[in-house]
């Protein structure tokens, strides 16, 4: 039932791609693109990994969606008409990259398996740590917050500085304009 | 959005459970899936949908981006100032065991407070992201699209 689940999920997130890719109309690929991450967080929850389906449906399916439908009422709504001859080295350098990446992932463990390299180096002793000395159910946040800690202290100062970064693109101008009282002509690239 | 009166009456009811459910996700996340990013986002993007039903000058004036841009960075300082805290009380940077009486005890301190300090970076980041943006966007009719 699960690989059924599964099998759907995939497919429905191949035909939004195809989707997105064939449509010449900007909106429709904006809308495609939020319903491709909400189909990636339904394909999360059926991993079992909920709080990164949260993120995935709030981030992907909604806030990044919304900026871009923002970018899109500063552009265009449609795609400049180009022909659409197949050209072949691209073509073959995206298959065969493809090939690869599937070649890689022949040697990797299964999904799930207790004896994947990645889950014998620290995880033991994270387990029974959560266990035995932070005492809480979810392992998730154990490990986030307390055993890596400094790695999330680092993550909230990326989206700070990303923050501060957008902000001294787009925040300040606009408010200089609105004080002054005028709106100084776009200045557009 | 001002003529649609599903959405304005839809989204008014939404927006109280989305928050609370956010809040939820941030201080329930020891116990059950979340934390403070995924807290953050969903605070924000009740947010954001508050700003796209009413407007963005409504929703900066009940969310004030002066009062945000203060938000941002308090939320790394709580999360810093914790690892220096336990720092002072004796032991490593970010080492909750010394938060507290017992280790336990601590480390249930430090989670819920760095936690803490994350959502209200993320919260506040990503709504002055939305605003800056939208700030830009002038109004387009709904047929334009």
């Amino acid at each position: 039932m699960e690989l059924l689940i599964d099998i759907v999920l995939l497919a429905i997130l191949g035909i939004i791609a195809v989707a997105i890719l064939w449509t010449r109309h900007l909106f429709v690929a904006t809308m495609l693109s939020g319903a491709y991450s909400l189909t990636s967080a339904a394909l999360l929850v059926a991993l079992d990994a909920v709080d990164v389906a949260f993120t995935e449906a709030a981030v992907g399916a909604g806030i990044s969606t919304v900026l871009m439908l923002g970018t899109l009422t500063l552009t265009r709504r449609r795609e400049k008409a180009t022909n659409r001859r197949v050209s072949i080295g691209p073509l073959l350098l995206v298959i065969v990259t493809g090939a690869l990446l599937i070649y890689g992932t022949v040697d990797m463990p299964a999904f799930g398996d207790p004896n994947a390299p990645a889950l014998l180096h620290v995880v033991p002793e994270y387990l029974a740590g959560t266990r035995d000395d932070i005492q809480i159910p979810n392992i998730v946040t154990a490990i986030l917050a307390s055993y890596r800690g400094f790695d999330t202290l680092g993550e909230t100062a990326v989206i700070f500085t990303a923050g501060v970064g957008v902000l001294l693109l787009l925040g300040r101008r606009r408010e200089e304009d609105e004080e002054a009282g005028t709106r100084r002509p776009e200045r557009e690239a | 959005m001002r003529h649609h009166l599903v959405l304005r009456v839809v989204s008014k009811l939404l927006i109280p459970f989305i928050i609370l459910y956010g809040l939820y996700v941030q201080f329930h996340g020891d116990f059950s899936p979340g934390g403070g990013f995924q807290a953050g986002v969903i605070v924000a993007a009740a947010i954001i949908l508050y700003a796209l039903i009413f407007g963005t000058e409504r929703a900066k004036q009940v969310f004030k981006p002066q009062a945000l841009m203060v938000l941002a960075p308090v939320g790394v300082m709580i999360f810093a100032l914790v690892g220096y805290y336990a720092m002072a009380m004796g032991g490593a940077y970010l080492d909750y065991d010394w938060l507290a009486g017992d280790d336990t005890t601590g480390q249930h301190i430090g989670i819920i407070t760095v936690e803490f300090g994350v959502g209200l970076t993320v919260t506040a980041v990503m709504t002055l992201i939305f605003l800056a943006y939208a700030g830009r966007t002038h109004e387009i009719d709904d047929d334009d699209w």
